[in-house]
């Protein structure tokens, strides 16, 4: 097939030497070599010697092997309860909560230990999606960095004695009142409770304060609607969506509900294919940008701008900017929108109090309210009025705030004036603080009373108005902590403890007792019926308010600076989980760091790369080290490495918040990139997140990124990534439904075509597969390539850490990668993510290279790797054509006896890995490695055989997907927000793996087919909705 | 070859154990002793009071043997007919309720109530099921078989000097020049021959050895706690799964927790079985070892027992399997069937319990090459088509039937992932 010209990297594009050079070597080390090269004698370790070394080690290894079998414990319950089996897993429905998310999920409790969340399919908000961040909060239960005891002035007590100390403090107060600054508390009891704490200490208050702020949103929707809320967006009603640089399926808002939704209208039925339209207006290049079929950018300092050339193109009036292509953008998206009315959304990321009045005007021009935008049920998740903090962090400067008692929020961190605040934290009499670390906030104060993590509390949430979720413990707490609640209750002089209050408040609501149980049974309570979408009265009065600020504000300077969330790291909470720190940045490829997003004009203009020169796009890509560039705004200064990211605005750059945390948070923080919040600023009554006049210069100096980029390249002839990832347009697909098949026939015919080809195209055997045989399937229109799966591979899999330094050398281990692929404009292109693990071939070229035989085929389908009987030649990862197969270089699992194998290798944050309360998170069933030995996807076989068992122990085949009942889900499956991936029996015709595939063999392909390996893994090509026909590639 | 004899063994020992565990539907009078012990035990007992009343001619007690079992599966139910005796009791046991056994058939409780119409107090209990599982003495060669090898080879041995001595004389007869003998310990091909027996042995012994290297077979730790499987399992008849109640569901088979020992022992607190002996021959007392438990159980006889003042027992692991091999109890006992002293041995005979089988990968796999699975009687193993059609075409062996292998049960990644 004629495609457009995919590219990974820019060495890609212009074919160079440095690309060629990778394309061939599956390791990038070269074999050892003897220093003198005047043959085996004189070399370090001659014959003779060699054949002592043998004699020795195999005659101490007898010895030490020959010694006595250590001698091992079995240590029963000594009461054993009724509902625990030891070695069967349970499952407790509860809440994640980070800030103000809530998130319901289901906690794997094994023998004890919670060892990894799925999300509740009951929760009608996520429907059984996760996160990235989600999936990978269990490891921060076992977090090191955890407070372990309750402090005074750092020194540890007891609680009983802290409680005495701060009820004397607080006596002591006098007329000074007590503030509680809380992130948003979507918690309905905690909310009582904290009232209740304000009845009792008369003059005290509540101030919320969210790191990453929603108040222009807040503001807007008070002034256009009366309401001081965030409405409920519904994704899935919109033909036609317009985001205004909100990241809504990676960061913005509620990013598994958009997921959810988002998908439905990117999934194609085949016999009568529609999809939705996803148009991007963004400075940078974001998780949800690499998804639109258009995307258009823009400086940050014109959104105001674009916001308005939207509503006038809407309301049919002239436009007013600059850019040419970005007129022609808004023109399109506004003839789009005007012709879907009541089936369009448009959202804006913006914290702007105008720019939302605008696009709230705009939704109202659309009739978007009642259909796309529901007023019905609103987010608690985003409470936050940044001037409400503001007026806080004068208060306390000015002497007027008496203590503090400070839950979950971080400002000495996150807020941009963080000395102001230090300083008003030196006026208070007391504070204190209910953080779970150390953190920057908490150094200040002089009481800490550590809070449980989520999965050992006791709670409620609700996320959006009349949806609750609740929380129960999956484990005892493990260190000598408290809940924040339970300390306020004891403090307003309550008789009851949390759970007790708690249960009263849920009995009261759930219908008595059995209501109650049922309620924590599922963890959440969904109101009885659907609300149908309403909208909301809309006040016109601040449009023109808004119309008349935006346009007197001022132009961007030479440069401007987005400050932004990653996927993973979000405003920072999750800085100290290593595996979130490992994950691969969905859009940069990067790890371990924050650094300045550019774009390849810029690096043209400012350091001289032209990336399409070959030699230049070598010299910047090859080495990890990557030019330092300093980065000026608002007085201060930032030095930090460059990466050049196609698809950002050649006047902007991007940095990531949440990094720059010290060991405190956890040695997997500490030291990692820097902390950017004090580049924000307050702009009128909100926050901003912009910078936009900045400048930038070359520094000469360079830093290392652990980039993943150009770790894993194929050898498909020069540009023609056709053979691994299709993809089309639904011009193309609804003019020739027929095209990727008939592709397939072509390329086939010489080899019995698509019917005969896995018989003829070989010389090997045909086997018969009876019984069980696996296959997946992947859509790649699905895909947003959010990460969930790769971060719940990790949990599921025992899939090691393997730190910065490890990374750089190319010796990362994730079994699951999402390659990121460009095609088109490199200064705007188009992207397509697809998720690439072991492709569990039938006729797999690994098996029959391997001179041990660790790696062979199963009558199930399943490409077998047996740990045990590896020797580590690494010949089967070098003779893999999809570049899945992971070797242990170092013994990162602390798995080997000899530390040795460990010591100067492997850095803190990996040691960190194995400590004893760390490893509390390995599962059980899945082997650690050690050192040596070669990995990879197993489609997670522990799950196969777990859900085989169970069918066989009820007497009936196995359900994989039949009436959505699931016998086997694998772990990247299950943490899919948007069902992307099928997995299941293709022996069964009733599974939905074979459903899937019949019901989309016009887009479905498999990897690199024509080699023969017969993939157990399908994809579905993506098809993105543009009107135009692809480029063809050259030549 | 050792492996194979030593499951054949075990497996017709195992056969023999099943017959005499009795698992069918037919209720014998060992069964009362077994279901008295399982369901009543843990509150009556038959010569005195406990928890309930002493059950010694309970029969005689009550007029109407119906009303005798309906009171014994469902005695709340029974009491809300208003039965004088009933209540009577009901009330002098201070309204302590009996446990429900709506399970029980009437053959059941018939069973238990003859055992304690037959039972005889302090009489020595006869050890019931032992004579049903001896195995088949088997008669071993290999002794023979090495001293016959001995005897030819020193037979060929003496020929060959003789065979020498003859040509020599034969050749001095004849004249011919023959070189003087060589005595046989510097004769080349004798040493040649020896080193080469010498290394064959040697090679077999280290490679033996080095494959018996983590291999605990025969293992038997002294335990915390002299605790007799043959007097639990064998002699009392208490079924494996009322103790390790997870192997039917969990990849463990679990030691029970103290509040199941206790259970029984609450109310049996000496030991009036057979003498106890331990593995170095010296006699071990029972009641001393049931007081042991009382230590971990906190618990004075006579006293009401706080469970929550248990501490757990640290038992010695026997059984050991790699780390790299996952091995589930549920998927053998509940789906594959198979008796537990298939691979534990005779549990009911031994008093500390020792490790029977080799538990290596041969050892596995050889079980799995010949174990058939339930092919026709679980519903998962319908979707096997092929193989359904060629049992029913004789293409495949009936009396083999479908093997653990042939669905696949020796590949790699059903033991190691």
């Amino acid at each position: 097939m004629e495609q457009k010209k995919h590219w990974q990297s820019f060495g890609e594009l212009t074919n160079s030497e440095g690309y060629q050079e990778s394309a061939k070597d599956e390791f990038k080390e070269d074999l050892p070599v003897w220093e003198d090269d005047k043959g085996l004698f004189s070399a370090a370790t001659p014959r003779r010697d060699f054949l002592k070394y043998l004699g020795f080690s195999t005659a101490a290894a007898m010895v030490a092997a020959s010694c006595e079998v250590p001698v091992r414990k079995i240590i029963p319950f000594a009461n054993k309860p009724e509902d625990i089996i030891p070695g069967v897993a349970n499952y407790y429905a509860t809440t994640y909560i980070q800030d103000g998310e809530a998130v319901s999920v289901l906690a794997k409790v094994r023998d004890g230990r919670p060892i990894k969340l799925e999300g509740n399919e009951l929760s009608p908000i996520t429907q059984g999606g996760t996160s990235a961040r989600v999936q990978s909060s269990v490891l921060d239960l076992y977090d090191t960095a955890r407070l372990r005891f309750p402090t005074i002035d750092g020194k540890e007590t007891t609680f009983e004695n802290i409680d005495a100390e701060i009820s004397k403090a607080i006596n002591g107060l006098g007329n000074a009142p007590i503030v509680i600054l809380t992130t948003s508390i979507a918690s309905p009891s905690s909310k009582d409770v904290i009232n209740q704490f304000i009845a009792k200490h008369p003059g005290s208050r509540q101030v919320t304060y969210d790191a990453i702020s929603y108040s222009g949103m807040l503001l807007a929707n008070e002034a256009t609607y009366g309401k001081r809320a965030i409405p409920s967006y519904k994704f899935d009603n919109a033909k036609v969506i317009v985001s205004l640089g909100a990241d809504f399926l990676g960061t913005w808002l509620s990013p598994i509900e958009f997921a959810k939704q988002y998908a439905k209208n990117r999934k194609i039925n085949e016999k009568a294919p529609t999809l939705s339209k996803h148009y991007q207006f963004e400075s940078i290049a974001s998780l949800t940008g690499s998804n639109a079929d258009e995307r258009y950018l823009h400086r940050p300092s014109e959104t105001g701008a674009v916001a308005v050339a939207l509503l006038n193109a809407i309301n049919g009036q002239a436009i007013n900017l600059s850019d040419a292509a970005l007129k022609e953008g808004v023109k399109k998206a506004a003839a789009d929108l005007v012709a879907n009315k009541g089936n369009a959304l448009v959202v804006s990321g913006s914290n702007d109090v105008n720019v939302q009045i605008i696009v709230n005007a705009i939704n109202e021009a659309l009739q978007s309210g009642g259909k796309t935008i529901d007023w019905s049920s609103t987010y608690n998740t985003y409470q936050g009025i940044d001037t409400d903090f503001a007026r806080l962090v004068e208060d306390m400067n000015a002497g007027n705030v008496g203590a503090l008692l400070i839950v979950g929020a971080n400002p000495a961190y996150t807020w941009f004036d963080s000395a102001r605040f230090v300083a008003g934290m030196k006026k208070l009499k007391f504070a204190v603080s209910f953080n779970p670390k150390n953190d920057e906030t908490t150094q200040l104060c002089k009481y800490v009373i550590p809070n449980h993590h989520f999965l050992e509390s006791w709670g409620d949430a609700e996320p959006k108005t009349g949806y609750y979720s609740l929380m129960q413990p999956t484990i005892y707490p493990l260190f000598k902590t408290r809940q924040w609640q339970d300390s306020l209750l004891k403090w307003s002089g309550a008789s009851t403890d949390y759970l007790g209050y708690l249960k009263t408040f849920w009995t009261a609501k759930a219908g008595g007792e059995t209501g109650w149980d049922k309620a924590i049974q599922d963890g959440v309570l969904n109101p009885a019926t659907v609300p149908t979408p309403i909208g909301a009265a809309f006040n016109s009065g601040a449009v023109n308010g808004a119309l008349a600020a935006i346009a007197a504000y001022k132009k961007g300077g030479k440069v401007e600076v987005v400050l932004y969330q990653k996927v993973s790291m979000g405003a920072g909470q999750t800085a100290s989980n290593p595996w979130l720190q490992e994950m691969p940045d969905p859009v940069t490829r990067a790890t371990w760091d924050n650094y300045i997003m550019i774009s390849p004009a810029m690096a043209k203009t400012l350091l001289g790369i032209d990336l399409n020169i070959a030699r230049e796009a070598d010299n910047y890509e090859v080495t990890p080290a990557k030019p330092v560039v300093k980065v000026t705004a608002n007085g201060k200064s930032y030095s930090l490495p460059v990466l050049i990211i196609p698809g950002v605005h050649p006047d902007t750059v991007g940095i990531a918040l949440g990094y720059g945390r010290t060991k405190e948070i956890g040695k997997a923080a500490d030291g990692v990139g820097q902390n950017v919040f004090p580049l924000a600023s307050m702009s009128g009554a909100t926050l901003s997140f912009v910078a936009t006049d900045a400048t930038v210069e070359k520094t000469g100096a360079t830093y290392p990124v652990a980039l993943m980029q150009t770790h894993n390249v194929y050898t498909t002839p020069q540009g023609t990534r056709t053979e691994v990832m299709k993809e089309l347009t639904l011009k193309e697909f609804k003019k020739d439904p027929e095209e990727i098949r008939n592709d397939r026939q072509k390329e086939l015919a010489p080899f019995g075509g698509l019917k005969n080809f896995e018989k003829e195209g070989t010389i090997y055997p045909y086997y018969d597969k009876p019984g069980i045989h696996w296959g997946m399937n992947i859509d790649l229109n699905a895909c947003t390539g959010c990460g969930a799966c790769v971060i719940a591979c990790h949990a599921e899999n025992n899939v090691p850490v393997v730190g910065k330094p490890e990374v750089l050398r190319f010796h990362d281990m994730h079994w699951l990668r999402i390659d990121r692929y460009y095609s088109g404009n490199p200064d705007n292109p188009k992207v397509v993510f697809q998720p690439m693990m072991c492709q569990q071939c039938d006729n797999a070229p690994c098996e029959n290279v391997c001179p041990v035989g660790a790696t062979n085929h199963s009558s199930e389908g399943l490409n077998q790797m047996a740990y045990n009987r590896c020797i580590g030649t690494r010949y089967c990862a070098n003779n893999c054509p999809y570049k899945v197969r992971r070797f242990n270089w170092a013994d990162y699992t602390g798995a080997d006896s000899f530390p040795d194998n460990q010591r100067g290798i492997v850095n803190d944050v990996v040691l960190m890995m194995n400590d004893g309360l760390t490893r509390m998170v390995l599962n059980p069933d899945v082997t650690v490695r050690s050192r040596g030995v070669m990995e990879k996807c197993s489609f997670c076989v522990q799950r196969l055989q777990e859900g085989k068992l169970k069918a066989k122990k009820e007497s009936r085949p196995l359900i994989s997907g039949e009436d959505n009942k699931w016998d086997v889900k694998t772990a990247c499956q299950q943490a899919c927000p948007t069902d992307a991936i099928v997995f299941g029996n293709v022996n069964d015709s009733h599974s939905a793996i074979t459903i899937t595939r019949k019901e989309n063999e016009l887009r479905l392909f498999k990897s690199l087919e024509q080699l023969h390996v017969l993939p157990n893994v399908t994809y579905l090509a993506k098809v993105r909705n543009v009107d135009e026909v692809a480029e063809k590639a050259e030549g | 070859m050792i492996p194979h004899r030593m499951i054949i063994r075990t497996v017709v020992a195992g056969i023999f154990v099943c017959f005499s565990f009795a698992f069918g539907i037919t209720v014998k009078a060992q069964d009362g002793k077994s279901l008295f012990n399982q369901n009543c035990a843990s509150c009556h007992a038959i010569d005195k009071k406990l928890v309930g009343p002493a059950l010694m001619g309970v029969e005689d007690r009550w007029p109407n043997k119906k009303h005798l079992y309906e009171w014994i599966r469902n005695n709340q139910a029974f009491l809300k007919t208003g039965d004088p005796y009933a209540n009577k009791l009901y009330l002098e046991y201070n309204k302590t309720a009996m446990n429900l056994f709506p399970q029980l058939t009437d053959a059941e409780i018939g069973a238990i109530l003859k055992y304690i119409s037959d039972y005889k107090p302090a009489a020595a209990q006869p050890a019931a099921g032992a004579a049903a599982g001896e195995p088949a003495a088997e008669s071993d060669n290999t002794l023979l078989f090495g001293i016959l090898t001995l005897i030819l080879a020193v037979i060929a041995f003496t020929l060959m000097q003789v065979n020498s001595n003859l040509k020599k004389l034969t050749d001095v007869k004849e004249g011919v020049d023959s070189p003087e003998p060589v005595p046989f310990w510097r004769n080349k091909t004798y040493i040649a021959i020896v080193t080469v027996i010498l290394f064959l042995i040697g090679g077999y012994l280290t490679t033996k050895g080095a494959i018996g290297l983590g291999r605990n077979i025969n293992y038997e730790p002294k335990q915390p706690i002299f605790y007799s499987h043959k007097v639990h399992a064998g002699i009392n008849q208490i079924n494996c799964l009322y103790c390790h109640s997870g192997a039917m569901d969990s990849k463990y088979s679990n030691v029970p927790s103290v509040n199941v020992c206790m259970n029984c022992h609450m109310a049996i607190n000496e030991y009036k079985g057979e003498k106890l002996y331990n593995a170095d021959g010296e006699e071990v007392n029972g009641t001393e070892e049931i007081k042991k438990l009382y230590e971990y159980a906190n618990f004075t006889p006579g006293q009401p027992w706080d469970a929550s003042k248990a501490k757990p027992i640290e038992w010695t692991k026997i059984h050991m399997l790699p780390a790299h091999v996952y091995f589930n109890h549920s998927q053998h006992t509940r789906v594959g069937k198979i008796q537990c002293q298939i691979c534990h041995g005779e549990i009911n005979k031994m008093d500390e319990v020792k490790q029977v089988s080799e538990l290596s990968m041969g050892w596995c796999i050889n079980c799995h090459r010949t174990t058939q699975v339930q092919f026709k009687d679980n519903g998962f193993y319908s979707i096997y088509e092929k193989y359904h059609q060629d049992l029913k075409d004789g293409k495949i062996d009936s009396t083999k039937g479908v093997t653990v292998e042939m669905i696949g049960g020796t590949e790699c990644q059903k033991c190691h992932y």
